[in-house]
This record gives structure tokens, sequence and C-alpha cells, in this order.
């Protein structure tokens, strides 16, 4: 086997090393227990490996689509089945790219924090071989090009998100918070599925492409619309669909909640392709741009709002991640609201939608450093309550300087990631509406203002004497902080660097619908 | 009319299911609910592959001009039955191991993380 | 040049911003080196805490718990509050109703507007 036959089936790799690796590893934990954390940390890398080749390849040639079963050079549409494309089939554009970029680098860097922060707890080979589900689940998710094929995907990262959710039994409440998230994505999925079926019924493809060619505005297909939203917004913790979410990730090892804030916006991603590739070309008026827009207002407000007030500490961090979810339906939604209208859409729709994306990244980055830190100081001084917290910052000088660095990001204080992708939504927002502008820099304020109460609380203050016996996390647990630091750092100082390459292709590839389906159906149809 | 029979059953399914899911304080049979949920969106699935006279794309002693469908919508179902079954059975576990620790099954008294 | 993000309405660039929080910090310490040098000596009158004359309390004893930071926010919102944090009820119907009656009004919107 040579290089070229690997490169060129890149995204069937992409899930069959995840998978391959979740299922070797159980063989590893009982036959050589010794070597199972290298095994896993080999997978992990192989799997972001190949995420990060292939998204080189999206950069460097445009939208690689992969029909599963297909003879090499076939394309998409079998010549003797009627211009439908009736394979399952991998299509990765430039947003399906950024988004495995993200994934890539918080699930490599999570995997090197948990192999050391599981190390005290029991039966770990089926923990790591959940996450490297999931972390198949959200490439997958990414990737496809098929709804039924999104759908499964989605199963399978609330499935194995829940699970992992659950894995500690601390009194219960782990397994509460797990079953109230599986619940309510059980139902959201559900819809998604129903949603699925009235397009089926109308188009007879499931194919994103082929949909959205011939997709008409009818009431029928506003309801799999609104379906679709709520499905999503529920997956990615939006508000009114937000409650599960706080509970789930407060409760969850804190690695695995660096990895579901990944995992959620793998939901994000599914709004955002369903409403900008498949509908995109028949909204005539700005009312589901005002939709998204609401949503993203109601999930900063109330997120940082809910935020502030939390003793938990991983619940305080949890609100703020329903609270930055908004700013990336914001900065995305004020795009679709003028995405038929092209001088607006140059003058600032662009701009607002490269916002939003940007701060997909920069989210991923700087909350999985926090939620990193925070479960650094957990895994040291067992306590969650924030009030019982205090003066840490003398024994884990490196683990307050990542936390810092991830709080003073999602505050958005220069010259940090979060403020590069702030000062773009607040700039394109302003133009569209200033009050929404508005609320957006008041939410910014009371995030740095939660931030500075965690800071204080947990670091600040005098050595308390229960806290004597505390020392810093090991090597491996900061080696995965550092490496999310430095990216929330690099993203930081040289924002146009990142902008150009990574997300302006993204925001092409959503905002330019004929290309999509040009790519699939190659004008044959 | 008739042949909407599914389809309204389908409505009928949703409608048991989700006052279940919103009405049922007792885990098992809310979980029960998400049962029928999954149940009417299954049937809705299928009924929209079924053709008269239609039969599956096998040629082996087919009928001289047969009506061929495309059994997509079968294996998406099949593929759900499967996805819901490893569902509904996570459930129960999360609901068993919290009967454990808090000695109910009732939501109202399973909310010790909220607000 | 490198770092230079333009917005479309302005531009960023956090290189230049640091030179001059570099700047900034240069002057703050030329203005502090100016400074008595002593001052800084431990247990002298100079850099004792004044507490209206009572006893300094123990180091302990002064650490501000999180409980008590932004207690006036959260009363003076507490009309806010008051609505707000109780519909987190952590019953989960209630979370499913909110995802239906999210699903409803959504609709509603998109059909009528």
């Amino acid at each position: 086997m040579n290089a070229d036959v690997l490169l060129a089936n890149l995204p069937a790799l992409l899930i069959a090393v995840p998978l391959f690796g979740a299922f070797m590893t159980p063989v590893f934990g009982r036959f050589l227990p010794k070597i199972r954390d290298a095994w896993v940390i080999l997978a992990s890398f192989a799997a972001s490996a190949v995420a990060l080749l292939l998204a080189a390849q999206v950069y460097a040639k445009g939208a690689v689509v992969y029909v599963f079963g297909a003879a090499p050079g076939t394309g998409a549409v079998p010549v003797d089945s009627g211009g439908i494309p009736i394979r399952i089939l991998f299509n990765i554009d430039g947003f399906g790219a950024f988004m495995l970029v993200s994934a890539a680098i918080v699930s490599f860097a999570v995997i090197l924090y948990l192999t050391v922060s599981q190390s005290r707890r029991s039966s770990r080979s089926e923990f790591y071989a959940l996450y490297l589900l999931l972390v198949a689940g959200v490439f997958g998710m990414v990737s496809t090009g098929d709804m039924f094929n999104f759908f499964v995907f989605l199963e399978i990262n609330s499935l194995a998100a829940s699970a992992l959710i659950a894995y500690h039994r601390n009194g219960g409440l782990a397994a509460e918070g797990a079953l109230k998230y599986l619940i309510v994505n059980t139902v959201g999925g559900l819809m998604i599925l129903f949603a699925i079926g009235l397009l089926y019924a109308q188009y007879n493809s499931l194919n994103m492409a082929v949909i959205a060619s011939s997709l008409s505005l009818t009431t029928l297909n506003l309801l799999a619309l609104v379906l679709f939203i709520a499905g999503l917004a529920t997956k990615a913790g939006a508000v009114p669909f937000h409650f599960a979410t706080p509970d789930a990730y407060s409760v969850a090892p804190s690695g695995v909640t660096a990895l579901m804030i990944v995992a959620s916006q793998a939901g994000l991603y599914g709004m955002f392709r369903i409403l900008f590739s498949v509908y995109g070309g028949v909204f005539t008026s700005a009312t589901v741009g005002w939709i998204v827009i609401v949503l993203g207002v109601l999930s900063m407000f109330i997120g940082v709002t809910m935020a502030i007030p939390q003793k938990d500490i991983k619940r305080l961090l949890s609100y703020h991640a329903v609270s930055q979810t908004g700013y990336m339906l914001l900065g995305v939604g004020v795009a679709l609201a003028v995405l038929g209208d092209v001088t607006l859409t140059n003058a600032f729709g662009q701009m607002a939608m490269e916002g939003g994306l940007f701060h997909i990244i920069n989210h991923a980055m700087y909350k999985g450093l926090l939620f990193l830190a925070v479960g650094a100081v957990i895994y040291r001084t067992g306590v969650w309550n924030l009030n019982e917290m205090g003066g840490l910052g003398h024994k884990m000088k490196w683990t307050m300087i990542f936390f810092l660095i991830g709080a003073l990001a999602i505050a958005g204080i220069p010259p940090f990631n979060g403020f590069a992708s702030k000062l773009m939504i607040y700039e394109s927002t302003f133009a569209f509406n200033p009050a929404i502008a508005i609320i957006a820099m008041v939410v910014s304020i009371l995030t740095l203002a939660s931030f500075m109460k965690v800071f204080h609380s947990v670091f600040m203050g005098p050595e308390l004497p229960e806290y004597a016996g505390v020392r810093e996390v090991p090597k491996r647990m900061l080696a995965g902080m550092a490496i999310l630091a430095v990216f929330v750092i690099a993203f930081g100082l040289v924002p146009d660097l990142v902008v150009d390459t990574l997300i302006t292709p993204a925001a092409d590839a959503l905002l330019h619908q004929g290309q999509y389906i040009l790519s699939v159906l190659g004008g044959g149809l | 009319m008739i042949a909407n029979l599914p389809f309204i059953a389908v409505a009928l399914l949703i409608g048991i299911a989700f006052a279940m899911i919103l009405l049922k304080r007792n885990m098992i049979k809310m979980i029960m609910g998400l049962g029928i949920l999954e149940g009417a969106v299954n049937l809705f699935l299928v009924s929209l592959g079924y053709r008269e006279d239609g039969i599956a794309p096998i040629f082996t002693s087919a009928p001289a001009d047969p009506t061929m469908v495309m059994p997509t919508v079968q294996a998406l179902t099949l593929t759900n039955i499967v996805i819901g079954v490893a569902t509904t059975a996570l459930m129960l576990v999360f609901v068993m191991l919290i009967y454990k620790k808090y000695g109910t099954v009732n939501a109202n008294e399973m909310r010790r993380l909220k607000e | 040049m490198i770092g230079t993000l333009v917005t479309g309405f302005g531009f960023w660039n956090p290189l230049i911003w640091i030179i001059v929080i570099a700047v900034a910090l240069l002057f703050s310490w030329l203005i502090w080196r100016c400074g008595e040098a002593d001052y800084d000596e431990e247990n002298t009158e100079t850099t004792a805490p004044y507490l209206s004359g009572n006893a300094e309390p123990e180091k302990g004893a002064v650490h501000i718990r999180a409980g008590n930071m932004y207690w006036g926010f959260t009363k003076a919102l507490s009309a806010y509050y008051n609505r707000l944090t109780p519909l987190h009820s952590g019953i989960v119907n209630d979370y499913v109703s909110w995802f239906l009656i999210g699903v409803v009004i959504l609709f509603v919107v998109v059909v009528l507007v």
C-alpha cells in the first residue's frame, strides 16, 4: 500500500481510524494493560493527523467529495442511476475542514490530559474507547454529505457523550446529568429524523446537495427547518434548548467536558450547514436570520447572567459555554439575515459570518483550556464548590497561568484570540443593528466579571490550611493544557493569518450554496 | 383517505408520546414515551416507502414489468431501531443507577442538579 | 504588516497593542523607580494596613469567598433572577416541554412572518 492510496482514502480513514482505535482499546486493556495508554494516545494522534491532512487537502485543492463504495474517479452520481447519487458520500468543504481542524487539536490535547487524570479510576479501557467513539462521531458529523448519515453520527455523538458524562458515579449526580442530556438529545434527534423523513418524502434523496438543488419554501419544508434548528440547537445548547447542557457538563469528567464543547459545536455545524447549504437559496426574507440572532442574543444574555451567581465551578463554566454559543449564533445569524443582499453581505455580512466562525474555533480552544485547568484543580483538591476554594495559586502556578490565559481570552481581553473574533462580531453587528452589538459588549463585560470571581476565589488569597498538601498536576496534564494555550495565544497574535487560511474558506463555503451543490452533482443534473 | 391512515397513526402516536414524556413523572414511563416517539418516527419512515404493487429490487423471479422500490427507508428504519435499542438501554441503565443512589424514579425528586 | 486584522470598519493589530503596553509598562517602571527606595520594607509603619485602629486579622480570615462576590449584583437584579432561576428546575419533563414550546414558537414565527 503506498501513500497515494492512503491520501485518496482519507475521508474513510477519518472514521475508520478512531473506530479501530476505540474497539482495540479494550483488547489492549485486557491483554497488554501497560501499553494501553500509549495505544490510546497513538490512536488519537493518528485520528487527529488524518483530520489535519484531510483539511490540508481541502485547503490546497478545494472541496473533497468521497463516495463510499464507488470506484475512484467515477463521480458522485452513477451514470445509470437517473441522476440521483444513491451512495453515501462525504463532502468536506472549507467549513467541514475548519471544524475538523478544531476537533483534531482539542481531541488530541484532551487525550494527553485524560490519560493522566483518569489514572486513579477504574475501567479506563472502556472510557478511552468511548472517548474515541465520540471523536469519530464528531468527525463524521462535520464531514458527511448525507442527511441520514448525519443523524447516525449525531446519535453516536449523543450516546458516547452521555456514557462519558455518567462515567464517575459521584452519588448518582453524574447519572442524573447524563440521563437528562440523553433524553433531551434523543427527542431532538428523533425530531431531526422526522424532518429528514419530510424532506426525503418530497425529494427522494438523502443527499444534502440534491435536496438543496430542488428545495422550495413550502410549509412542510419550513416545519422540517424548524425541527432541524430546534434539534441541533439542543445539541449545541442554545437558549431555550439549553437546560440539560449545564446539568450534563457540570458532572462530566473535566477532560470530557472539554471535548463535549467540540461535540456540541458539531451540532452548530449541522445547523449552519442546513441553514446555508441546504435552505440558503430559498429564503426570501430575513425571518430565519432574525430567529438565529434572537436565539444567539438570548443564549448570550441568559447564559452569562445564570453563570454569575453559580457556586459550582464547572456549572459556572457550563453556563459560559451557553453564553459563548450565543456569539457564534449571533455572528452567523447576521450573515443569514442579509444572505440574499450582495451589497450588505459584502459590507458586513461576510465579516459577521467570519467572526462567528472564528469564535467557534476560539471557543473550542479557550473553553477547553478552562475546563482542563479547572479539572486540574479538582484533580488535586477534589472540591467543586467555589466557596471552599482559595489560595491555590501558591501551589499550582502553571495551572493558574493557563487558567488566566483562558479566562482573559473568554472575556475578550486583547491580545488573546477571543478579542479578535469578538471584535469582528461587534463591528459587523453594529453596522447591522447597534442595539445587538451593545448587548454583546455588555455580555462580554459580565463574562469578565464572572471570571474575576472565579480567578480570585480559586487562585488568589492566602494559602488555606486545608490545601496544604496540594501540588502541581503531572506534566502530561500540563502538556495538554499547554497545547491549547499555545493556540489561544497564537490565534490572538496573528488573527489575520488564521482568518485568511481557515476562516475565509469556511465562510465562502457556507455563503456560496451553488458551489456546494456543484461539488456533488457536478452540473450533471 | 385510506392511504393517509398511516400518517394519521403517526400523528396520534407522536401526540401520545409527547403527552407521556411531558406528563409522566415516573422515569420508566417517560422512557416508554420516548420508545413510542421512536416508533412513530419509524412508522412515518416506513410508510413513506410504500408504493402500491411495488416489489423489492431483486431481479430473481421478478414479474415481467415490475415496479421496483428502492428500500432506502426500510434501511433507515432498521438503523433507527438499532440506535433506539442502544439509547433506551443506556437510559434505563442511568435510571437504575439513579434509583440505587436516590431511591426514586420520580422526576420531581431527581433534581439535585438545578438552577 | 503581519498580524493586522482588517474588520471592514477598522483594524486590529495585536503586535502594535503589545508594543503600546510594553511602552506603558516601561513608563510605569520609570515612575516606580523614582519612589522612596525603602518603602517596601516589611513590618514598618508605612506598609501596615490601617483598620480604624483595630488589630489586623489573620491572613486566612480575610480571603473573600466566591459566594460573597457580586452579592449586590444579584440582589439588585433579584426581580430578574427570581423569574429566571426557577425555570432551570432540574425536572427533565420541563426541559422537553421547553423544547416543544421552542419548536411551536419558531414554527409559528416562520410560517406567519
